[in-house]
């Protein structure tokens, strides 16, 4: 498929150089567009196609009462300069009080724009979202960033392809995040370098769209330059419920296209690695990077046992700065804070399935827990099914759309110190805030480590 | 963009692996409009104590390490996010090259936007050197001749792509480059365009 999608959009090959490929779809945030929209004010350069620009705020956002002033006087300026330069380059943008207004990776699938076959480029790393649908995205610099308003095109090489092929069914109470985060577990987190990794087998065709990006999204995190899912049925009845069918002029003929774009039977990959779905657990993460994460049935594991000594040196820094000892089981291990959201597991879905164990209960009282849902069409979906009022009535916080703790550029932040469950992308040192320790999971569990007040196998708590 | 020749500057050893983006310039300071004025906060959070107070033993902030241009360190440098602003702080703060066995793809290329060489070297050859630096050296990165030496008789070849290497040496303008290609852009998108 990688082949296929870079072939439709080759404008211009030379040997020895890099391809020159066109680009469908520009995704613009406030904080990596800037400096790009300024290199093209002073090469006096106008964007070449508006018309394929879009342009959200969500890193920056407050996720509280948003009728009131931004306090964050360079947050605000950011804000700002990205209306300022929509405007100028006459860029859709989806400003903060618009009800499209959300997290770039959330929003572009919800709104149609994401389509099947398309190359999409963002300046940021989880662009490799949108590849549930069968495109080409991938995080791009902000000097990139100008190359493509400037040009609609970029230059590259074409990446490697790998094959990640899961087989079999996965077990009850087993989501989409976990499925990931072993993948990572397994491959590392440079083990997708250079690569854009398609993911294929049983256990990704039963998933939903919702589930199928939480997938791709964390390709970054072990590296890869994509992660891609081929279009089938489910992939074509997101897209008709989204897409205004007024801007199709001929569905048949474009449905027939994106089939025409699933890697053809016994095409190679440069790399392929099989993946028994059964074998996953959910998962929880103990140190500071993706890749170090375990099943929640098992303990923290010993740098001792480490294959080399740079491992060795790696876990032990990461357990220091995570206040954690080897040999705990994950589950003993209490927590601060909860977050529920990022464009990781924000979707409606993903509020759904943690308001399903949250229903009836209450937030444990050391717990401080908060939900932000990934845009404001699904905050108000999630309120039209009144998931809101479970949340609320449990003790959690139910906030407005955007990145929020997920990076922490707004307000909302870890302290030192403070242990949270987090349903968000990366467990870097100080990502949620300086000294904050971070652990990554699935909505389910962290909804239930919220009222639990340390982390729990939610799969008992399911009938 | 600032074209890269060859660079001679003393080592300053970073031995760790997997330093990500959000290490090398947290996420508070990414709220500028600039491009510049980034080197004071690089590595921020690895450079101060729990107290706010500057770690004397962080390689950045050791005495004998403040001329330093050429960082080494682990494999897998600036994974993580897309920001820019990695590179742009790694040159404010006056270095040059970066070596390590490995680096993360959108790192890489926006190293290559800025004319910041981002040096793959063998895992032995990385080693070494991090060994090298803590004792204090000086050595010369050519990407002219493809090598890197420490005038005391060590030499090691490296790898890079021909055409980006000799874009960092012409100090390339892509955007310039790609516009001149529009007669190829103008004709495809007009195929592009009548097909939707
Ligand atoms: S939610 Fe987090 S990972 Fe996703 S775009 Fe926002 S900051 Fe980046």
């Amino acid at each position: 498929m990688l082949d296929k999608i870079w072939e439709r959009h080759l404008v211009y090959s030379q040997e020895k150089q890099p391809d020159l490929i066109y680009i469908d779809l520009h995704l613009l945030h406030e904080v990596t567009s800037p400096q790009a929209f300024e290199g093209l004010r002073t090469a006096k350069r106008q964007v070449r196609r508006p018309d394929l620009t879009f342009a959200t705020v969500d890193h920056n956002v407050p996720t509280t009462d948003r009728s009131l002033p931004i306090h964050d006087e360079l947050a605000r300026n950011q804000i700002a300069a990205l209306r300022e330069n929509s405007k100028d380059f006459g860029v859709t943008l989806y400003d903060i009080d618009s009800a499209e207004q959300g997290i770039v990776h959330v929003i572009a699938p919800e709104l149609g724009l994401t389509q099947p076959g398309m190359t999409i480029v963002c300046g940021d790393s989880h662009t490799s979202t949108h590849g549930a649908f069968g495109t080409l995205a991938f995080g791009i610099g902000t000097s990139q960033v100008e190359h493509v308003l400037a040009t609609q095109c970029l230059t590259m090489d074409k990446p490697k392809s790998m094959q990640i092929k899961l087989s079999g069914n996965l077990k009850p109470g087993v989501t989409a995040k976990d499925v990931i985060l072993g993948i990572i577990a397994k491959i590392g987190i440079d083990g997708g370098s250079e690569h854009v990794i398609e993911y294929t087998g049983d256990a990704i065709r039963n998933l939903s769209m919702e589930e199928r990006m939480t997938i791709c999204n964390m390709s970054i995190e072990a590296g890869a330059r994509a992660g891609m899912i081929s279009p089938d049925d489910t992939t074509i009845s997101y897209l008709l419920e989204r897409i205004k069918t007024s801007d199709i002029n001929n569905s048949d003929s474009i449905i027939d296209n994106w089939m025409e774009l699933p890697s053809d039977e016994g095409c190679t990959f440069d790399r392929v690695i099989e993946i028994d779905a059964e074998s996953l657990e959910p998962c929880v993460t103990w140190g500071t990077n993706p890749e170090m994460s375990i099943p929640i049935t098992e303990s923290i594991p010993d740098p001792q046992d480490a294959d080399s000594p740079e491992a060795q040196d790696a876990m032990e820094r990461a357990l220091f700065y995570m206040g954690l000892e080897p040999g705990i089981p994950i589950q003993n291990i209490s927590i601060d804070r909860v977050f529920i959201g990022s464009c990781t597991n924000s979707r409606l879905s993903d509020l759904q399935a943690a308001a399903t164990i949250v229903n009836g209960k209450k937030v444990h009282e050391n717990v401080k827990a908060m939900v932000v849902p990934g845009s404001t069409a699904i905050k108000k979906q999630a309120e039209e099914l009144g998931l809101h009022k479970i949340f609320l009535d449990a003790g959690f916080e139910w906030r407005e759309s955007g990145c929020s703790m997920c990076l922490g550029m707004n307000p909302d932040i870890l302290n030192p110190g403070e242990r949270c469950a987090s349903t968000s992308n990366r467990n870097f040192e100080g990502r949620q805030g300086k000294g904050g320790r971070t652990h990554l999971v699935s909505p389910a569990m962290a909804a239930g480590s919220a009222i639990a007040g340390h982390f729990v196998d939610v799969r008992e708590w399911l009938d | 963009m600032r074209p890269f020749t060859s660079h001679t500057g003393q080592v300053v050893p970073l031995d760790r692996t997997d330093v990500d983006t959000d290490q090398i310039i947290p996420k508070q300071f990414l709220k500028r409009i600039e491009r510049t004025g980034y080197g004071q906060f690089l590595f921020y959070d690895w450079r101060r104590q729990e107290d706010g107070s500057l770690d004397p033993e962080f390689c950045l902030n050791r005495e004998e390490f403040q001329e330093g241009s050429i960082l080494v360190a682990g494999k897998n440098f600036g994974c993580g996010s897309s920001r820019e602003h990695a590179p742009w702080a790694l040159m404010d703060y006056g270095f040059r090259v970066i070596i390590s066995s490995s680096f993360a793809d959108i790192f890489k290329s926006n190293c290559y936007e800025n004319g910041l060489l981002p040096l793959e070297l063998s895992e032995r050859g990385t080693a070494r050197l991090l060994t090298l630096a803590e004792k204090s050296c000086t050595v010369t990165v050519d990407l002219v001749a493809q090598q890197v030496m420490d005038g005391q008789g060590w030499r090691e070849e490296f790898q890079i792509d021909p055409y980006v290497r000799n874009s960092l040496i012409k100090g390339l303008d892509r955007i310039t480059h790609t516009l001149s290609l529009e007669e190829h852009i103008g004709s495809y998108e007009n195929e592009r365009d009548s097909r939707s």
